[in-house]
């Protein structure tokens, strides 16, 4: 191993070579070794044992299962029809948050890229959201769906998408919406804060240009803002996909996976199975699963950065 | 973008509008929230969607503080988010300072690691960690969590301290090193001052985050008198599930540790996000 620091050896410093050879390799790690044994002992390891933990059968409630599998509990997954269900979850859940989150994140940052009147109390408001504690916006989103105390169900029995006021979080045809909607509320001001500085980074004088040329604002959004937005964009709703496909609390609060499956995303099944069941076996399992699928996707999306934006 | 300002006057009114909706949207829950923990219990019912309660009471407030373990579950909290937040900003501080002032063997390899840990789903390693903490006797101990909670938010705390360094010039330390101070001197003398306001902010999001955390809360910790905040209440919930209003009265009470802190962080949240980029 060879370390240097940034800047030359302090001149006149006339210790043996050696020792300041030393010196300088093990210097950066006394910055670093704490966070790098943390990251080691409770991430890292846990991450392999987990990963072990698939080819095992560990179900603390039956300890009398325990042993190597080999890969039957993958066997199991193939067959399990709530993982199949929970597999299409995850993509619908996924899809929907991540289109109406970088929407009208998207929509915000615009506005917010221009001038008016309190911006600055309206950015701090706006963003609030983001810091609600997300078990709080779960609670808060299941009372709004409720009809007793909520004004969500007469609101949209108004509206005339439903016929009665009764809670969508119980109805497993609607119920995904309600955690969605939590999540959108909870996500746009993320989308807005990344978005809004990378408009900040553009160069106003190619809208100056453009409007001298006589471009119309439709024009000077789809030829300049776009494009420069582009790689932002294509790693933020990236990175914000696999974070949203993992997102599990708002969903675990809401519905709990109900009602009949209809809610259970691969995150909530992974959390119910090892809380619930204490089969950490087949947590392990589907986690493993769930993996797999992110990584295939953070793959075909980096493959397709490189293809489309060349900035 | 001044191209916005000379268009016609319906692009106003337009503009106007999507900003009513956008306040609308983010406030009416928090605004819901408030008024039902306001509500005196006999008119919740009978005014369930009004939107302004025709009376209104601090009982709900009272009542959760002083008769529930409410002030426990709070304190247990801010024992877990202040722990973790000065450990986790003590150690990025130090893993930060690293990478912006070193080059050296090993480093890339520690950055992925350090970025592929932010993306597997956190959850994957439930199981391992509740045996680990399990084995070692740790189950409802608060020290587990601030462990965990640590570990977890040190990659992303790491790089957030790494760009607040690399914007303080090297020469500083430079200079200080040449009058005959050590670098560790260097870093508390000189550098330290001038990073406070990116420890501040660092602390500040790691706070938030512990504050918030609430699946590993669930699994390692099942005793009443070891619980934090988000898995009282939601035991507090399916315990009580009829009494609205001292529900909402604990939410909002939930709400002021993380409205202060981000009012506290506001300035940051630009640069935070976009050089951390990776944050969940």
């Amino acid at each position: 191993m060879i370390a240097r620091p940034l800047e030359p050896a302090v001149p006149g410093n006339s210790r043996a070579r050696r020792s300041l050879y030393l010196q300088y390799m093990v210097e950066p790690f006394y910055y670093l070794a704490p966070a790098v044994i943390l990251i080691g002992a409770v991430m890292m390891m846990p991450l392999i044992i987990g990963i072990s933990y698939s080819f095992q059968s560990i179900e603390l409630l039956n300890p009398f299962k325990t042993g190597w599998v080999g890969l039957d509990n993958y066997a199991d997954l193939w067959t399990d029809r709530k993982f199949w269900i929970a597999l299409e979850n995850t993509f619908f859940w996924t899809f929907w948050s991540i289109t109406f989150q970088f929407l009208l994140g998207l929509g915000l940052a615009l506005l917010l890229n221009t001038q008016f009147f309190g911006k600055r109390l309206f950015q701090a408001l706006v963003f609030l959201p983001w810091a609600v504690p997300t078990f709080l916006s779960a609670l808060t989103w299941a009372w709004l769906f409720n009809p007793v105390i909520g004004p969500l169900p007469h609101w949209l029995v108004a509206v005339g998408i439903l016929s009665e006021p009764y809670n969508i979080l119980g109805d497993p045809d609607l119920a995904m919406w309600g955690p969605i909607m939590a999540n959108i509320w909870f996500g746009v001001p993320f989308f807005a804060i990344t978005l809004l500085a990378a408009l900040q980074s553009i160069p106003s004088e190619l809208y100056e240009a453009a409007e001298i040329d006589g471009a119309t604002p439709w024009q000077s959004f789809t030829k300049i803002t776009l494009p420069f937005l582009a790689p932002m964009i294509a790693i933020t709703v990236m990175l914000r996909t696999i974070w949203i496909a993992n997102f599990a609390d708002l969903i675990f609060v809401m519905t709990g996976g109900g009602p009949a499956n209809s809610t259970q995303i691969l995150s909530t099944y992974i959390f119910t199975t090892a809380f619930r069941k204490l089969d950490f076996g087949y947590a392990s399992t589907i986690a493993v699963a769930l993996l797999a699928i992110l990584l295939v996707y953070a793959l075909i999306l980096l493959w397709l950065r490189k293809k489309l934006v060349r900035i | 973008m001044s191209i916005m300002r000379r268009r016609h006057p319906l692009f106003a009114v337009g503009k106007y509008a999507a900003l009513l909706f956008y306040l609308a949207f983010a406030l009416f829950p928090l605004y819901w929230l408030l008024k039902i923990a306001l509500t005196p219990d006999a008119l919740i019912f009978s005014e369930g969607t009004r939107l302004l309660p025709s009376a209104m009471t601090w009982s709900n407030f009272s009542a959760v503080l002083f008769a529930t373990d409410f002030l426990a579950y709070f304190g247990n909290s801010l024992i877990v988010s202040l722990g973790t937040a000065f450990v986790t900003t003590l150690v990025a501080a130090g893993a930060g300072y690293a990478f912006s002032r070193f080059v050296f063997a090993g480093k890339k390899i520690i950055i992925a690691v350090m970025l592929i840990t932010q993306m597997f789903p956190l959850l994957m390693i439930i199981a391992p960690i509740y045996k680990i903490v399990a084995d070692l006797g740790l189950l409802n101990s608060l020290t587990s969590l601030i462990v965990v909670y640590t570990a977890f938010n040190i990659p992303f705390a790491t790089f957030l301290m790494q760009s607040f360094f690399d914007g303080i010039p090297k020469d500083l330390e430079e200079a200080a090193m040449m009058d005959g101070c050590s670098r560790f001197q260097a870093l508390r003398k000189v550098v330290f001052p001038l990073t406070l306001p990116g420890l501040g902010a660092t602390l500040g999001f790691v706070f938030t985050a512990a504050w918030s955390e609430l699946l590993f809360a669930l699994m390692l910790i099942s005793r009443n008198d070891a619980m934090t905040f988000p898995v009282g209440l939601l035991t507090f919930v399916s315990k009580f599930s009829v009494d609205w209003g001292q529900m909402m009265a604990a939410g909002v009470l939930a709400l002021i540790p993380s409205c202060l802190f981000f009012i506290f962080i506001q300035r940051y949240l630009v640069q935070g996000l976009t050089s951390g980029a990776v944050k969940g």
